[in-house]
């Protein structure tokens, strides 16, 4: 156990180097000059040279290398060239919305795509079933922005109902604040309840093969509770990697989500910041978001532990 | 040769055995033909800018899907559009799967590799699509190539991993064993032996990828980082109509249904290919 959880650690260490040096890496492969690129043709020899000294593109590449690493595990990512506040402060102001819509529509995901996977597993072959998959297919194949415009037109503008867009303003409330959530948090949850709904629907055609549910049916256990407390309870392995994974993409991949609705998030200030070519904070979103993404994984590995005694690392 | 076999006798009857995906089939080889085809025979004038018919809804005397902003039959947009769509999709699901065998064999056939590699991949795969793809294009610039090129590098780690852990497999199979043993060389074996035998997975990757890189580019497109709007995309239309949202939602609906349509059909293909080519990956689905 502590010999795989020291491995697990370990590897995960490796990655999150890797993911560093990709990042470093991408924002120089950009043609010409990185200095010149972010201030853009107006500006003097004279600005472009400071601003290679402050950023220190002037020094050797191995040297701006490892100061970037050295600065990175220290939780400096740099500053940024259009706020002219440090990377890291930055995407800290821009987390909630980020988050709290990540959490959201994750639950609107999950309570579409649980109980339609459970049945259309139980109901297999039927036209119930395949009418469950296609559908799930047909969520997954519509753009977010295309649900999201849509909703934005009928619900938002038309009705009434919720907020058309932005966070409320500086002085929302939290409450306010929710609302404004409340429409892109159901478009995101719609596209991502495909893969949730396939996921459960495939664990639970395996578990429904088992050979204990076949005895808990032969000892006359009603079907309601076969599904229930048996097979849905081994179900939740493969159905937890899919929800971490699911999370954890979540919190950046809202990008087009928070575009549409103009929400205050990191989605929308990484589409910023690309098109003001702010490129430390392109840089140190990246570094954040794949960060969060291989934590929750390694959270999700644990999490197994607790929920199924049989996995033993 | 071996379960990992390459397509099968009857496999057209296989792949339309379920009537959905001959549904899909039909459906995607409409909208390419309609696409590459018409515009071509002129059935369908792209037409220059007209003031008096701008916005003119569909249905309308010589526009049947109406017209844009300026006044530009939205069908004709919409073919022409498409082409780019579609390529922009077919080109990363080529280059994407190339760019994945060579990674996936050399990870899978070479321990030495193997770790350095998969190590890689998966630090790739820690990057958000839709963000990697827009950092990528805002690094290289704009061009239909370009996003080509970012796209793919997003999704050539799916195609890697499949080739390698398919690599691993086959590698320790006796007839590899055997080719070795008579002196063939590697790269031969690599070629004749491993990626024949794991043609049916890649084609089958390749195919969701095609769909996956159409939504990715229509979400750049949305974002305006996608491609030069010089060259129409359905994105690129769908953002244009943002603008008429209130009044002409049509210019939002019919490129939106269209990049719908397209990706839904090439997924119950996809689909349908995974059924007839591999029954045991059925299973999974």
């Amino acid at each position: 156990m502590s010999r795989y959880l020291t491995k697990r650690i370990l590897g995960m260490f490796v990655v999150i180097f890797l993911v560093l040096s990709i990042a470093f890496v991408l924002v120089r492969l950009a043609p010409g000059d990185p200095a010149s690129l972010m201030l853009g043709p107006d500006a003097t020899p004279q600005e472009v040279d400071d601003l290679r000294a402050r950023l220190g593109l002037d020094r050797p590449i191995l040297v701006q290398y490892l100061t970037f690493l050295a600065n990175a595990v220290q939780g400096d990512l740099g500053t940024s060239l259009f706020f002219n506040q440090p990377v890291t402060q930055v995407l800290a102001g821009r987390a909630e919305p980020s988050i709290l819509l990540a959490l959201f529509s994750l639950v609107v995901a999950l309570v579409i795509a649980t109980p339609i996977g459970i049945w259309a597993a139980y109901r297999r072959g039927t036209p119930g079933d395949q009418m469950s998959v296609t559908t799930a297919m047909l969520a997954a194949s519509v753009p977010s922005f295309l649900t999201g415009l849509i909703f934005q037109r009928y619900l938002a503008t038309d009705l009434g109902w919720f907020p058309v867009s932005g966070y409320g303003g500086p002085d929302a409330s939290f409450a306010t604040r929710l609302e404004h959530l409340v429409l892109p948090s159901i478009t995101l949850g719609i596209t991502n309840s495909a893969l949730i709904l396939r996921f459960t629907r495939a664990s639970m055609l395996d578990i429904l093969g088992e050979d204990y549910v076949r005895t808990a049916r032969a000892k006359g256990m009603s079907e309601r509770r076969v599904v229930l407390r048996h097979a849905l309870k081994n179900a939740g392995i493969p159905i937890i990697t899919v929800v971490g994974l699911t999370f954890a993409l979540l919190v950046s991949g809202a990008v087009v989500t928070e575009r549409v609705f103009n929400l205050p998030g990191m989605g929308n200030l990484a589409v910023g910041a690309v098109l003001r070519r702010d490129y430390p904070v392109v840089q140190g979103t990246l570094i954040v978001v794949a960060a969060i993404y291989v934590l929750v994984n390694l959270a999700t590995d644990l999490l197994y532990l607790v929920v199924d005694k049989r996995v033993k690392y | 040769m071996s379960g990992l076999a390459s397509p099968a006798p009857g496999f057209a009857r296989q792949l339309t055995a379920r009537p959905l995906v001959t549904v899909g089939l039909a459906v995607f080889v409409a909208i390419v033909a309609a696409c590459f085809l018409l515009p071509a025979l002129g059935v369908t004038e792209i037409g220059g800018m007209s003031v008096r018919s701008r916005l003119s809804p569909p249905g309308s005397e010589g526009y049947p899907f109406g017209a844009d902003a300026f006044g530009r039959d939205l069908l004709a947009r919409l073919l022409v559009a498409g082409r780019a769509s579609l390529g922009i999709g077919l080109g990363v699901a080529v280059l994407s799967s190339a760019l994945g065998i060579v990674i996936g064999l050399v990870a899978g056939f070479f321990r030495r590799l193997d770790t350095p590699l998969s190590r890689l991949i998966d630090a790739m795969m820690a990057f958000p699509d839709i963000l990697l793809a827009l950092s990528l294009v805002a690094i290289f610039g704009g061009s239909v190539g370009n996003v080509v090129l970012a796209l793919s590098i997003v999704y050539t780690p799916r195609i890697a991993r499949i080739v390698r852990a398919s690599t691993l497999v086959i590698r320790e199979m006796p007839y590899v064993e055997a080719a070795r043993a008579l002196g063939t060389r590697t790269p031969a074996i690599m070629l004749t032996h491993v990626l024949r035998n794991i043609v049916s997975p890649i084609l089958v990757q390749a195919t969701f990828i095609f769909a996956y890189a159409m939504l990715a580019e229509a979400g750049l497109s949305f974002l305006g980082v996608g491609v030069d709007p010089a060259t129409p995309t359905w994105g690129i239309m769908v953002n244009e109509g943002r603008q008429y949202i209130d009044n002409a939602f049509f210019l939002i609906l019919f490129p939106g249904l269209a990049i719908v349509f397209s990706v839904l059909s090439l997924q119950i293909v996809g689909d349908g290919l995974r059924d007839a080519l591999d029954p045991r990956l059925a299973k999974e689905t």
